[in-house]
């Protein structure tokens, strides 16, 4: 495909589109590679937490991801949205990728904070101010995922998540604040600590400074692709199916070979193989 | 858009006054669920009266998301809601006219619901005005996101599933706050460790109330 070729359906990925994910997905998994690589092998045992450490360099780039860069993007694209003069339904599949990919996050923040406060604190789950304002943003976002499920013009669903996602925002700091108030036990900030000076040092703080670039690639990895799922869902949903699979078959995915002969047909489904009858074997009766 | 308010609120409780749902059946289920609360904490009346206030809220927060159903399905039948858009009533008075109407209720079901934990839990009152205070501005504030809610989720075929899943979270602040300030109200409790948790139900109230006069219209038209 030239560069100059007029793009058609999300399908039609320019070059320059398809490089650049493939970059950051490379990235991805060679900056997680290394992580691993440090976080396992070459940083020592703390001297308090021993092995437990390792978590560290995991956990609080994987909260990053969920709490901050995730839900924050979605609260702006989702505000965007709203905005009349920047309504589009980028920012709505924009909005619904980030949220999808931060609920994973989300998961495995609490899921990562729990194997390491279980040896820690001796519980599995501790009512933490913290804990507790992640478990309730883990919730309120799986709520906004279930609205998008709903089936549902675009522009309407779009309208609608847009709303649930800007209460579910400004709810975020009133949950914090409560929850802050009712009870707290987890440790303070490591690295962004009011005084700027990072607590822990050498090997450890570059791994985890590595975690952090690790995961913050494989999220946005993600978030790139999902976006181009969801726009090829809105896509195929408008009933454009045949097109859809008559290009893809020409970027040589494995589809029905009947469906490149039919250049503009009505419908490639009725002539596809798998919807013709099966032949009956012979003594067999229906 | 007062008098819209004033009109649409009417309108919700006279249905409620003529219906009598909310009197025969959300104020019946919010005394089953103390009930209910108490079977699940055993005889053992200190911990009933200590776990008085938090079961209050609790009750209440179910029962507004009845409410907040009732409020929504009267408008479902006989096009009510496009009749509503199509009468050209200020979109802010009719969500804070369906707001009230549902915290009228609501105000009604917590006199219940608190002589309910007095008289079964042995909840020993100290400071009245607290408990008055934090229960009107809870109610602004369950009232507010329920109406909201109500109105995102109106005209879906999952609404009834749907509604609790999205409105209870949104509401924990308020269950925390009413809960610790009903705490500080009661015997046992320090009153001065009320004042914080009443501003943060007037904040949250604030924020949602300003949020469904400013986006009820829309929401509407996305409904």
């Amino acid at each position: 495909m030239s560069p100059n070729q007029v793009v058609h359906s999300p399908l039609d990925q320019t070059p320059r589109a398809r490089r650049t994910l493939r970059i950051i997905g490379i990235a991805a998994v060679v900056s997680t590679a290394f992580t691993v690589w440090l976080g396992l092998w070459v940083t020592p045992p703390d001297q308090v937490q021993g092995n437990l450490v390792r978590l560290v360099y995991i956990h609080p780039g994987v909260a990053w991801v969920a709490l901050y860069l995730a839900f924050g993007l979605a609260a702006v694209s989702s505000l965007l949205y709203l905005w009349p003069r920047t309504r589009s339904l980028f920012w709505d599949r924009l909005a619904a990728a980030a949220v999808e990919v931060g609920v994973v996050f989300n998961a495995c923040t609490l899921i990562s904070g729990s194997i390491w406060g279980k040896p820690t604190w001796g519980v599995w789950w501790a009512w933490d101010a913290r804990l507790t304002s992640t478990a309730v943003l883990l919730v309120l976002f799986l709520g906004y995922l279930a609205l998008r499920r709903v089936p549902a013009e675009p522009d309407v669903r779009a309208k609608r998540s847009a709303f649930v996602a800007l209460f579910a925002s400004v709810d975020v700091p009133i949950v914090h604040f409560s929850v802050l108030w009712w009870k707290t036990l987890h440790q303070g900030a490591t690295v962004l600590n009011p005084n700027l000076s990072p607590t822990i040092h050498g090997s450890m703080a570059w791994t985890l400074l590595l975690g952090f670039v690790a995961l913050t690639l494989v999220f946005v990895w993600m978030l790139l692709v999902r976006y181009r799922i969801g726009a090829l869902e809105d896509w195929l949903g408008r009933g454009e199916l045949n097109v859809a699979l008559l290009e893809r078959q020409a970027e040589g995915g494995h589809l029905p070979v009947v469906a490149s002969e039919l250049v503009g047909a009505e419908s490639v489904v009725e002539a596809t193989p798998e919807c013709e009858p099966e032949p009956v074997p012979e003594g067999v009766t229906r | 858009m007062w008098r819209d308010t004033v009109l649409v609120a009417g309108k919700d409780l006279r249905i409620e006054a003529r219906s009598r749902v909310g009197m025969s059946q959300v104020a019946p289920f919010g005394v089953v669920a103390l009930v209910l609360f108490a079977f699940a904490l055993g005889p053992d009346r200190t911990t009933m009266a200590k776990g008085a206030p938090g079961l209050f809220w609790v009750a209440v927060l179910f029962c507004t998301v009845l409410a907040v159903q009732r409020s929504v399905s009267v408008e479902s039948v006989d096009g009510a809601r496009d009749g509503l858009r199509l009468s050209g009533l200020d979109p802010a008075g009719l969500f804070l006219g369906k707001a009230a109407a549902v915290a009228a209720q609501l105000v009604v079901l917590e006199v219940v619901l608190g002589v309910g934990v007095v008289l079964l839990f042995g909840a020993k009152v100290t400071v009245p005005w607290l408990i008055v205070v934090s229960s009107v501005l809870g109610t602004i504030g369950l009232a507010a996101t329920g109406t909201l809610y109500g109105a995102l989720s109106a005209g879906l075929r999952v609404r009834e599933t749907l509604l609790p899943f999205l409105f209870l979270p949104i509401a924990a602040p308020v269950l925390l706050a009413g809960t610790r300030v009903w705490q500080a109200a009661l015997v046992g409790g320090t009153p001065s460790d009320g004042s914080q948790w009443l501003r943060l139900l007037l904040v949250f109230d604030a924020i949602y109330v300003a949020l469904g006069v400013v986006v009820y219209g829309p929401i509407q038209e996305s409904a």
